[in-house]
């Protein structure tokens, strides 16, 4: 995989969200429904972690779903079509495991988290899987993949912030709503830690199964750095390696919450040498 | 000239050598052990340059003439690679650098790294004959001398053998699987090496900092061991991307080499260990040398700016993160161990460039609890005070608490560096392989050969946690078998008969 990734085809799926289709031949055709990729967009970029939100094995393509947040999410979302991505590595993490859903799923996929829910989404529905789908973002023209989602949904369920589309509030009231009115077997919440914790207090009572996927920070992810870490059901995990998928109703989502912030609340290192005087 | 063909692998023989030094065992034992310049501990630690600056030619060759070229050579024995040590210490003498480097070339395609992280004063330089009545002659620093001559002035590859048509799979670039690589496109066999990491090198890259062991040497060793013919590929992370039965069955590789180390970092599991501000050391130590962090803002990767920082752990991986902390700016930053100095894992050279750039030893001091902020930042290290009790099951005096001795470090970071496990994912995915309880690959020592057909294994996937060259090591000692191997000389079956007997005691 030394080789660079060209990308195939670009697109914007809403202000600051883009969708690139990057040659990746041999993961395209390895990945299973909830890995990930680490991308390093180049040369003194960060390794970031995205999940493969679809993927084209004939073409030998994988699909990324990329938010412009930092300088090296940036960087991704800036480069156009023909233009190539330097390393990919993946597929990485466990796949879903998914031979335990049997009867109604209710997925619910909040702003970015709905690009990760989708290939699980969509495993699902090949089962033959009866699903509910629930999508949230700030407002209407912010959610993504809302046609992916109602080509395999039963139902389609939206909930903005500013009542601009469907339910004015939280994805978690929705579902709260869902569960009241139907049998559900699962439940897989993807999005803002916050979200999937609300969506699993949700679940809670009623000890609906409820997975959720964890997106910390990672360096390496393959289970070499620890930065991933979290706590689940007390024990220490590694979201790369024994994730990123995790039973909700025992994640620590506060822990995970704070973690994330670190490079927000903790100062960062700044070099002040000039750059003459760095190495290479 | 001792005829290169004619040399006995260390310990199984001594070869017969004439003396290449034109100087009497008098004049020799008269020239005292030359140091090494170095930057000054207070200009060093405001920046990430190479401590030492390395011998010039008259240091260099001054020290070669202290070699007595004593026939016995302990010293090559000592050699975890087996370096005709007096050979190329009387080139250097000789002033022959190129004769020198073609030696040292012989058994390590990884000089230029040796000489600077290998633990010569438990290894060569413990056994040389004139460490018995002063001091050792410096083989390091020759080493080292004579891989950076070699680097600016390239001798010539020894010629590769033609090729076998056999295909080999490394899978981890580190010192182990750097090492069997070169030996084995040197036979002419086809190799390709998987690095998980998007830079090969493994711990070279990621663990060693760029003030002890700079990023371009590395590249330009790793350049050398692909002029010899071995193919690199980056992001290639096994039990992933592939598997190993899928490289024999799939991919036409008649063997494999795993040396994929020992990342998995381990933590203490104290209260307030996901703090804001608690690092592993591989993770902090990833961001500043792999990931290049201290140059943020001109790369991406950000780091965080300590004030007073806590390395838990005593070995060398733990000096490298106190002295990249004190790099990066830290004001005060504390080794914090239960156990006393004498038992500390590091090198004492580490240890005492450390101690030059300020770092404060808290030893018999034992972690018990990391203290938080309200928003979850981490203020400061709950400790107590221990005391050497009675040896424990590994020799060491086991420490014990001091009751009433609580105290608290204040620090804003703490970096664990307690040590290493070997990572998981290879033994989730190669249903064949034998693991010990710890996780570490079984094998049979004398081969290296695992449980599994034409598949092998060694550096600290095997062993735990040792040194690069022990890895390295491993490395050529791999490298052999699996030629033998590839050439149907290897009885497999009995071998994994008896690894799989051990599982069953
Ligand atoms: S990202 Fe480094 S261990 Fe998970």
């Amino acid at each position: 995989m030394s080789h660079m990734h060209e990308i195939k085809a670009k697109s914007m799926l809403a202000d600051g969200i883009v969708r690139l289709d990057v040659e990746c031949p041999k993961i395209a055709r390895k990945r299973k429904a909830g890995q990930f990729v680490i991308v390093r967009a180049a040369e003194g970029a960060e390794r970031i972690p995205l999940t493969i939100c679809d993927a084209d094995a004939e073409a030998g393509t994988i699909a990324l779903i990329i938010q412009a947040v930092g300088s090296s999410s940036k960087r991704l979302c800036d480069l156009d079509e023909g233009e190539s991505i330097s390393d990919i590595a993946g597929p990485l993490g466990l796949p879903t495991r998914l031979d335990e859903v049997d009867g109604l799923c209710v997925c619910v996929g909040g702003g970015l988290g709905t690009a990760p829910l989708y290939p699980i989404a969509q495993a699902l529905h090949e089962q033959g899987v009866e699903l509910v789908s629930i999508l949230g973002a700030r407002s209407s023209e912010l959610i993504i993949l809302r046609d992916e989602f109602e080509a395999i949904s039963d139902q389609l369920l939206i909930a903005t912030d500013d009542g601009s589309e469907g339910h004015k509030g939280f994805v978690s009231e929705v579902l709260a709503q869902v569960i009241e009115e139907r049998e559900t077997a699962a439940c897989v919440a993807i999005g803002p830690v916050l979200m999937m914790k609300a969506c699993a207090e949700v679940t809670r009572p009623s000890g609906i199964p409820t997975i959720v996927s964890l997106n910390p920070i990672m360096v390496d992810g393959t289970g070499m750095c620890g930065g991933c870490r979290v706590s689940v059901g007390g024990d220490t995990k590694f979201a790369c390696v024994d994730g990123p998928e995790f039973d909700g109703h025992e994640v620590d989502f506060d822990g995970l919450a704070q973690r994330l912030r670190t490079y927000q609340v903790a100062s960062k290192h700044e070099c002040r040498l000039p750059r003459e005087q760095l190495p290479h | 000239m001792p005829d290169n063909n004619d040399r006995v692998p260390p310990g199984e023989g001594k070869p017969r050598r004439e003396k290449l030094i034109p100087l009497s065992p008098k004049e020799r034992m008269a020239i005292e052990r030359q140091d090494m310049p170095e930057q000054e501990a207070e200009e060093r630690r405001g920046n990430f340059s190479e401590v030492p600056f390395g011998y010039d030619d008259d240091l260099a060759q001054l020290e070669a003439k202290r070699c007595l070229e004593c026939p016995s050579a302990p010293c090559i024995a000592g050699c975890p690679v087996g370096i005709d040590i007096p050979r190329f210490v009387a080139h250097v003498a000789l002033a022959d650098y190129a004769e020198a480097a073609r030696t040292l070339k012989e058994a390590s395609s990884l000089a230029a790294i040796c000489g600077r992280v290998c633990p010569q004063e438990e290894q060569c330089e413990a056994v040389c004959v004139r460490g018995k009545t002063g001091e050792p002659v410096a083989i390091g620093r020759l080493e080292r001398f004579v891989a950076d001559w070699e680097r600016e002035h390239p001798v010539d590859d020894p010629e590769p053998l033609p090729p076998t048509g056999k295909k080999v799979a490394i899978i981890g670039s580190g010192p182990s699987g750097l090492t069997a690589a070169g030996d084995l496109a040197r036979k002419g066999h086809k190799v390709v090496i998987h690095e998980a990491l998007h830079e090969p090198g493994g711990v070279l890259m990621y663990g060693i900092p760029e003030f002890r062991l700079p990023k371009s040497i590395v590249r330009s060793e790793i350049e050398a061991v692909k002029r010899l013919g071995a193919d690199v590929e980056v992001n290639a992370v096994a039990g992933r991307l592939f598997t190993i039965p899928e490289l024999l069955e799939e991919e036409g590789f008649d063997a494999v080499y795993i040396a994929t180390g020992a990342g998995l970092p381990v933590f203490l599991n104290l209260p307030g260990e996901n703090l804001i501000g608690v690092f592993s050391a591989n993770e902090y130590l990833t961001r500043a040398n792999l990931m290049s962090a201290w140059t943020y803002p001109y790369t991406d990767t950000p780091i965080i700016q300590s004030d007073r920082v806590a390395v838990i752990g005593a070995g060398n991986t733990a000096m490298d993160a106190a002295r990249t902390a004190l790099r990066l700016g830290a004001d005060h930053v504390a080794i914090v161990y239960r156990r006393s100095r004498a038992e500390m894992p590091a090198r004492i050279e580490e240890i005492e460039h450390a101690e030059q750039e300020g770092v404060e030893m808290r030893l018999l001091t034992n972690p018990i609890e990391y203290l938080g902020d309200e928003d979850g930042r981490l203020v400061g290290l709950r400790c107590v005070r221990m005391e050497l009790g009675e040896p424990d099951s590994s020799g060491r005096r086991r420490p014990i608490p001091i009751e009433g001795s609580e105290h608290v470090y204040e620090c804003d970071t703490a970096i664990v560096a307690v040590g290493t496990r070997p990572n998981p994912l290879i033994q989730s995915t190669t249903p064949d392989l034998l693991f010990d309880k710890w996780g570490r690959v079984m094998i049979d020592p004398e081969t290296r050969h695992t449980a599994s057909e034409g598949v092998f294994a060694g550096g600290d996937i095997v062993s735990g946690a040792a040194t690069v060259i022990a890895a390295m090591g491993d490395g050529k000692s791999a490298a052999r078998h699996i030629h033998a191997y590839l050439e149907g000389e290897l009885d497999t079956a009995a071998i994994i008969q008896s690894i799989r007997d051990r599982t069953e005691e």
